[in-house]
């Protein structure tokens, strides 16, 4: 597969302080941040005129789960426009709390664990071919999915806990795996979740869903993540020989490698050897290397992949740390801590630090300390400001989200009931003229246009409107309308 | 192909770090030290403003926000 459809979705973490009252509770909370989604779709589990899904999720956690794309970087600012969406919803609910009387800061979290130790994911969804052997599976991506942790974990600092002190993790998530491969999700989470919806033709392709990684920040951390492990399919699916990493007991080591950040804890394969992790990511780099040479690039950005994966690698087993800290996320984050205990004097226990893990999560474009970092030149950007809050809106051109986008708001424009999901596209009134689109990467669809023809002539009813006549809007950017109907009163003005 | 914008982006912490070095190492004649000097005050500079920066934007008390934010588990 040339072009692979790649999807991630987030659970945050949200917070309400209430300064001289106490905060309300996280349900609550949700409640008010999904008052404008309820309002716009009279459900809190929509599919919103970019393509993506937004819905509250089990444990009353906001998620937001990006459109199918098949371009790193247009993944890239869809997930960071559920940042943007995410914030607008926040800063409405803050409004609309104060107005009832629990003024408040509302802290949204892209995050994976709270104070207790509850944790909440990041969940990636490939689209794979449904010939690829499960056994491959098993044998190569479970071993480089729990190294994969070097390259893309977020950083944690673990609270001493069973007579070992406050220490550094790669990851967020290691510590809340509980199995390697199963059809689990909350219940006993798998590194590899086997539901297979592949929201495609499912004779041809399954769907692989990833529920190990963080959720990260940094962008150039999130194509390091994505694009090695689609080299690493890519490898799995061209049945070139890998090798074989199968580990004695995957749960076990991905906390072990989780816990050591000189990346030289050994854990044992099944076969009775002992690897470590740098072991393993540095043997699948080498081949991707050579698959690569071999193959060509089969996007632009395989080259930036392979020398970030190389000089991760190089940082962790030399320690110099300083060879990543601007693009990968626990680096990133590690950098700052200690800058902040240098200048406090602070252990790694002290709750500021803490804080500082939290606060670089947040989802607040002025507070967030992610945010202070990258305008301050201490995290490289891929994507700019305008394409994220583009992407916001818009769907990705090039895959079947486009048709989605297009045909939720033309029937919104028309004021038409309908209902749409990853496959389905339905007028509530034509019901067998439902259409499913089981092609991921179709923009175009014949009988999608006769559809909606039938409401009425769009190029002569339909005005298309800009970025800020949308902006212009009174409700949330994510939720405007994308067309005009002409001879229909404009928009109401933004409430002021 | 990789374009070369991105991957110049990507190297700049490293160019930037061995900048440092040459610097700051030994033999460094006296209008490399002086620079050296004029740049580790102005790195100095930005590292306070960031730091201020965070001070501003946190909230004062740490160990109430850390505590505070308890959710339920997710997926």
């Amino acid at each position: 597969m040339d072009r692979r459809v790649v999807g991630v979705e987030t659970e945050f973490g949200l917070a309400h302080h209430g300064g001289e009252r106490r905060g309300l509770p996280p349900e609550e909370a949700a409640r008010y941040l999904f008052r404008p989604v309820l309002d716009w779709g009279r459900s809190s589990n929509v599919f919103i005129p970019n393509g993506s899904r937004l819905y509250l999720d089990v444990g009353s956690h906001p998620e937001y789960a990006t459109a199918e794309c098949d371009r790193l970087t247009d993944l890239i600012a869809s997930d960071r426009a559920g940042e943007l969406i995410m914030h607008d919803l926040a800063v409405r609910a803050e409004q609309a709390m104060a107005a009832d009387g629990y003024a408040g800061t509302l802290y949204l979290l892209k995050n994976n664990i709270d104070s207790q130790g509850n944790s909440y994911g990041s969940h990636e969804n490939y689209l794979i071919p449904r010939t690829t052997h499960f056994r491959r599976l098993s044998t190569i991506l479970l071993p480089f999915l729990v190294t994969r942790q070097l390259l893309a974990g977020a950083g944690r600092i673990v609270p001493a806990a069973d007579g070992r002190g406050a220490h550094w993790a790669f990851s967020q998530r290691a510590d809340h795996m509980w199995e390697g491969i199963s059809s689990a999700t909350t219940r006993a989470r798998p590194i590899i979740n086997t539901r297979d919806e592949p929201h495609a033709d499912a004779g041809v392709h399954r769907r692989l869903h990833v529920i190990v990684g963080d959720s990260n920040m940094s962008e150039t951390t999130q194509l390091l993540r994505f694009g090695s492990t689609d080299l690493v399919l890519r490898m799995i699916e061209a049945g070139v020989p890998l090798g074989d990493f199968e580990l004695e007991d995957p749960i076990v080591a991905i906390r072990t490698i989780s816990h050591d950040l000189t990346g030289t804890a050994a854990v044992p394969t099944r076969d009775g050897r002992r690897v470590t992790a740098v072991d393993v990511q540095a043997a699948l780099l080498d081949r991707a290397r050579r698959f690569v040479a071999e193959h060509g690039a089969h996007h632009e950005h395989v080259d930036a992949v392979l020398e970030l994966w190389e000089r991760t690698l190089q940082a962790v087993s030399s320690g110099d740390h300083a060879l990543i800290e601007t693009d990968v996320d626990w680096a990133i984050k590690k950098r700052t801590v200690e800058d902040v205990a240098a200048r406090g004097g602070l252990e790694l226990d002290a709750p500021r630090l803490t804080q500082v893990d939290m606060a670089y999560h947040d989802v607040h474009p002025e507070r967030g300390l992610f945010r202070v970092l990258e305008r301050r030149g201490r995290a490289t950007r891929l994507v700019d400001d305008d394409a994220v809050r583009r992407a916001t809106v818009a769907p990705p051109a090039t895959t079947r989200a486009s048709l989605r986008g297009r045909f939720l708001s033309t029937a919104r424009a028309f004021g038409v009931e309908h209902q749409v999901d990853w496959v389905q596209h339905k007028l509530v009134d034509r019901p067998l003229e439902a259409l499913m689109l089981k092609d991921p990467l179709a923009v175009e669809e014949p009988r999608m246009e006769a559809l909606l023809d039938k409401l009425g002539d769009r190029a002569a009813r339909l005005q298309e409107l800009d970025l800020e006549q949308r902006a212009a809007q009174p409700g949330p950017l994510a939720l405007s309308e994308r067309y005009r109907v002409r001879g229909a009163p404009p928009p109401d003005p933004p409430l002021i | 192909m990789a374009p070369h914008t991105q991957g110049g982006a990507e190297r700049r912490p490293q160019d930037a770090r061995q900048e440092e070095t040459v610097d700051g190492g030994p033999g460094a004649g006296d209008a490399g030290a002086a620079g050296g000097s004029a740049q580790a005050r102005q790195q100095a500079e930005e590292l306070d403003g960031l730091l201020d920066e965070i001070d501003s934007v946190l909230e004062s008390n740490a160990e109430e926000f850390v505590r505070g934010f308890v959710q339920k588990g997710g997926q």
